[in-house]
């Protein structure tokens, strides 16, 4: 069974649902990759790879972008879902996102993102074809699990932050670092940036 | 003509479709400031709208737009990387419209994280009010004073990585409320801790100093903020906020010097921007006399 999680995102029309779906020690990575490229239509899901992934509001963020940007007509790749990995860059480069956030043969965690575009797709029918696609453990799309996967010295090297503002961080922050209530701070700061990054986008 | 009443321009898609709609807090001649949330109704926000304007050129219009949000929000998420309070910045949208949307009107829009407090000119303004009633003018001052140096503190900062705020004024400085704790604990060494159980008729005197003495700076509205490392363009930066600060707390003139002694002490480079201000004050803002 998989286990599908339906939002509805503020601003966004209620029709637009957005299912979410965590797989963990997902073993057929490569044939999921290989559906994507070869444009199989079955597959129009934005794959994406968890270990890139900093939190809930970090994909959910990119969610919203590729939505937005497909409700005013400006895609600049094949469909929203695609669009989803490439709002997740931080860069102008289609493939270098697909090959950074997507889904790569090597993948162990993975998102599912499907956005309901018509009303035949439903949570079932989405639960339906990946619970028979997908071989791996599907667990709950949470703050915990996601945090769970996350690669953060990946996610800094990706948006080249991290380095100055941290070891400032550390310095003001002196006796203190490492304590629990520190790290979040660290996580939620991270965050803020990145999703200026990520707005910022393409935008010249 | 008729004088009508003022109708706020409808916002844009997406937000034809919050629930609930934002709110609109503040306007200028540019943009128009609302309330609303990111993407849970639980995550308050800021939206900036700015909306086309009739009567230029369209295509004039849309670059004005897109230029201004563009810098502006560059200008915050590259504070904000530098570790520099400002708010972080969550989506921007400045490009026209394709498809079904195309014709729902121009404009353009940036959501930023919402900053829960007050401008500094209110918590002044407040001040100012409290200050006449409570006999305790002295500790105020001195508060006042500290909140001065803070706000030193940062511009210097945002000087030191090459911003140029453009139109500092003490509206566009936040005052972000504490962490929530209660303030018997947090104002523990703090002085005259007795002594405000002596004037219990004044209650906001604790809210007051729990903002002025740990109350954290956030700087906003980088509309007009500019790239520039010349001391000319720092010292320029700093007059605004000294005159719109004379003008508006005129009663408070004697503490905005701490904020000049703080930004001199903040970096090496500060005092000369400071000698530079001297300069400016003698002639005004404008350095050539042209246009």
């Amino acid at each position: 069974m998989a286990l599908i999680q339906t939002l509805s995102l503020a601003h966004l029309p209620p029709s637009l649902a957005v299912h979410v779906a965590l797989y963990q020690e997902v073993t057929n990575a490569s044939f999921l990759q290989q559906q994507l490229l070869l444009g199989n239509s079955d597959f129009e899901y934005a794959f994406i790879d968890a270990s890139v992934i900093l939190s809930p509001n970090h994909l959910l963020a990119a969610v919203f972008r590729a939505v937005n940007d497909s409700d005013n007509g400006r895609l600049k790749s094949r469909n929203v879902h695609s669009e989803i990995v490439f709002a997740l860059s931080p860069n102008n480069n289609i493939a270098t996102s697909f090959r950074t956030f997507g889904i790569l043969p090597t993948t162990r965690s993975l998102l599912v993102v499907k956005i309901s575009t018509n009303p035949s797709i439903t949570a079932s029918s989405i639960s339906q074809h990946l619970s028979a696609t997908i071989e791996g453990t599907a667990i709950e799309f949470s703050k915990d699990n996601i945090s769970k996967f996350t690669d953060i010295k990946k996610v800094k090297k990706i948006y080249k932050i991290g380095n100055k503002t941290d070891v400032q961080e550390r310095k003001n922050r002196g006796s203190e670092k490492g304590t629990v209530v520190g790290e979040l701070d660290d996580k939620k700061e991270m965050e803020v940036v990145i999703l200026g990054m990520m707005a910022l986008r393409g935008q010249t | 003509m008729s004088a009508s009443v003022f109708s706020p321009p409808h916002l844009p898609p997406p937000f034809v479709n919050t629930v609930p709609p934002p709110t609109l807090i503040s306007q200028g001649a540019e943009a128009l400031l609302y309330r609303t949330h990111f993407l849970q109704s639980t995550h308050p926000c800021a939206l900036k709208y700015r909306p086309s304007k009739p009567y230029r050129h369209p295509t004039l219009d849309a670059r004005l737009t897109k230029h201004r949000i563009l810098s502006e929000a560059r200008t915050m998420v590259r504070m904000r990387k530098e570790g520099l309070k400002v708010p972080g910045v969550l989506g921007v949208d400045c490009e026209p419209a394709h498809g079904d949307n195309a014709r729902k009107g121009g404009g353009g829009w940036m959501m930023m994280e919402w900053v829960e407090g007050q401008t500094a000119k209110d918590l002044l303004v407040a001040v100012k009010e409290t200050r006449k009633s409570c006999g305790r003018e002295e500790v105020l001052r001195e508060q006042v004073r500290n909140l001065m140096h803070r706000i030193g503190t940062i511009l210097c900062k945002m000087h030191e990585i090459g911003v140029i705020h453009g139109d500092l004024t003490t509206s566009n400085l936040m005052i972000r409320h504490g962490a929530q704790q209660p303030h018997g604990i947090t104002d523990g060494h703090a002085e005259g801790h007795g002594r405000a159980n002596n004037t219990s008729g004044i209650e906001t005197e604790p809210i007051l100093r729990e903002a002025l003495v740990n109350g954290e700076v956030v700087l906003i509205d980088f509309g007009l903020a500019t790239s520039s490392i010349q001391d000319e363009d720092k010292a320029v930066d700093l007059y605004v906020l000294e005159r719109a600060f004379g003008s508006t707390h005129p009663e408070a003139e004697d503490e905005f010097n701490e904020v000049l002694k703080a930004y001199g002490e903040s970096s090496r480079g500060a005092r000369v921007v400071l000698k530079r201000l001297e300069d400016v004050r003698l002639r005004g803002r404008k350095k050539s006399m042209i246009g």
